[in-house]
């Protein structure tokens, strides 16, 4: 009877057993995300030395969608310069909108396991809401964004 | 006593009539709280009308005009019988029921809130019996407070007595909260609120659709219910008012149709009920919802009632059994008039909708309007599924089935 499930081993996984889900008290940025409609509220903490993301971290709650894209984001920006975070953020949000090339998908890694979040209008918010909380940090927003006014 | 055959001899009569249910035969909709699928009858009656009757109603002078006023008027006299209320200028139409609250806590407040007076209402109101009060006391200098519920949605008397004051002005409250599915005892409550000296307002979203309303024998001052949550069109709904309350209070919009005379710096209003019906009036949503109560008529409350318990009392075995799930509101499926709120362990409303969403079953996730109630139950938001008459114990089936997996989807071992 159901239909093929949405949430997929990649996304569980990192909802119920997130590596990044703690505190960071090194971190240097922090900035808080809301997402109004689905009560998501995570706060994305970043360790940004000389361009580079050393470290990072979430804490907060919210669904699984909201959850494990955050995780999945910090495992792929952990270690990379802010140039590449950004660009890894563009190419996601593109994926959400279901405009990415093939090689732009491999590119995703595990995000890609989000893609079919394309075809659900109301959880978009829910999984971008790490990637616009990162470039709120990478544009120095200082209070909170929230995924209303995107 | 029903055999199950004839229960599902009622169900197919009974769907047969809802085109939408007969479209989409594989999905269970259970957001009826939110809004109901519409009868073939309401549908055949809102074309009727602009096929053969359509004019301005209430101010041509011509054949059609003179029809449209009269439908118009004629669904207004359902409306009444409907509710039981004893003149038919106590039959305001308004958009909806938050419009309806939204015309009392303006034109109202204006007449019963001085600087200082309180305003009561239940924590467990849905925005739009909350907001109008919250500006309507800003604009006034009044208080707004909150009774408190039990954990388990109820309220008593003795609570209602406690939280009353010499400065409590108006009382408002729901009937039945969507989000507990109680039935508040309204008729009690009104009657210790008036021996308080204070007016009462009842929210009837969603009792008017489910339960009879009688608003003499409650004897409410203020009833507001949408037309959309009860079968008929959006976009219509009523506010029904005690008329020598209706009369004393200043108009909420004002221009066409609402006015006797306009000079340059003055106007005289026109009578009741159109004094608060400014502007051209949704005629065909008057039809629709005219044509709404003719067929709750012709089904019959004791056929709805009948199935609503039967099913509510269906669902609320069937929810219970299922493991980590959490029902709010009564111990008691006859308490929830079809209303089943709920969390389900570790797994969040909006990914519980989406899980019950790929198998066809349709139910609201998120705060239902009623955030302070949700902050005050400590859960940030919970999914609700909500039933009528025309639902049948196989969709209820499919809910529990769907619930029961939806751990495990989520990646949970147990």
């Amino acid at each position: 009877m159901p239909t093929k499930s949405f949430y997929n081993e990649i996304l569980t996984d990192h909802n119920l057993y997130p590596t990044h889900k703690h505190d960071l008290p090194d971190a240097n940025e922090e900035l808080e995300g809301i997402n109004p409609s689905c009560g998501d509220d995570i706060t994305l903490k970043l360790k940004v030395v000389d361009g580079v993301i050393e470290d990072g971290a979430y804490v907060g709650d919210g669904c699984a969608i909201s959850q494990a894209s955050a995780d999945i984001m910090l495992d792929m920006i952990i270690g990379k310069t802010t140039e590449e975070a950004r660009h890894l953020s563009e190419l996601f949000l593109r994926m959400i909108k279901g405009k990415v090339t093939p090689e732009e998908m491999d590119e995703l890694e595990e995000a890609g396991a989000l893609q079919d979040i394309s075809h659900m209008p109301a959880r978009v918010k829910c999984a971008v809401l790490g990637w616009h909380t990162m470039e709120g940090i990478l544009d120095g927003k200082g209070e909170s964004v929230s995924t209303e006014n995107q | 006593m029903i055999t199950p055959e004839q229960r599902k001899a009622d169900d197919e009569r009974i769907r047969r009539d809802f085109p939408l249910l007969m479209k989409y035969p594989g999905v269970a909709y259970l957001d009826n709280s939110a809004t109901t699928q519409k009868p073939q009858c309401v549908l055949d009656a809102v074309e009727r009308y602009y096929q053969a009757d359509n004019a301005n109603p209430l101010r041509g002078l011509y054949a059609l005009s003179v029809q449209a006023t009269e439908d118009y008027e004629d669904a207004r006299e359902k409306v009444r019988k409907f509710i039981g209320a004893e003149h038919h200028e106590e039959i305001v139409f308004t958009r909806n029921a938050s419009e309806s609250l939204n015309l009392l806590a303006y034109s109202g407040s204006e007449l019963f809130l001085q600087p200082g007076a309180e305003i009561l209402i239940t924590i467990m109101e849905h925005h739009s019996n909350l907001l109008p009060w919250q500006f309507a006391a800003k604009r006034r200098g009044a208080v707004l407070r909150y009774l408190e519920c039990r954990p388990d949605g109820s309220i008593t008397d003795e609570m209602l007595r406690a939280a009353l004051t010499p400065r409590t002005k108006i009382v408002s409250m729901t009937q039945i909260s969507n989000v507990f599915g109680r039935l508040n005892d309204i008729r009690t409550f009104a009657k210790t609120a008036h021996e308080n000296g204070s007016i009462f307002i009842c929210d009837g979203a969603q009792s008017v659709p489910h339960v009879p309303v009688n608003v003499k024998d409650l004897d409410v001052d203020f009833m507001a219910f949408s037309g959309h949550k009860m079968l008929a069109e959006m976009g219509i709904g009523v506010l029904y008012g005690k008329k020598e309350l209706l009369e004393k209070m200043p108009p909420f919009l004002s221009g066409g149709e609402m006015i006797e005379y306009v000079k340059r710096d003055s106007a005289t209003f026109a009578e009741l009920p159109h004094k608060f019906e400014a502007g051209t009036v949704n005629a065909s949503g008057a039809v629709s919802l005219g044509v709404a109560i003719d067929y709750y008529n012709r089904i019959g409350f004791d056929t709805i009632l009948e199935r609503e318990e039967h099913l509510s009392e269906y669902a609320y075995q069937r929810l219970t059994e299922i493991p980590h799930l959490h029902l709010l509101g009564a111990a008691d499926g006859s308490d929830h008039h079809g209303i089943f709120t709920f969390t389900i362990d570790g797994a969040h409303p909006h990914d519980i909708a989406a899980i019950l969403d790929s198998h066809r079953v349709d139910v609201r996730a998120g705060h239902h309007c009623a955030q302070p109630l949700m902050k005050f139950m400590g859960t940030p938001s919970t999914t609700r599924a909500s039933l009528s008459f025309y639902n049948t114990e196989e969709e209820i089936d499919r809910l529990a089935e769907s619930l029961s997996g939806v751990r495990s989807e989520l990646g949970y071992a147990d």
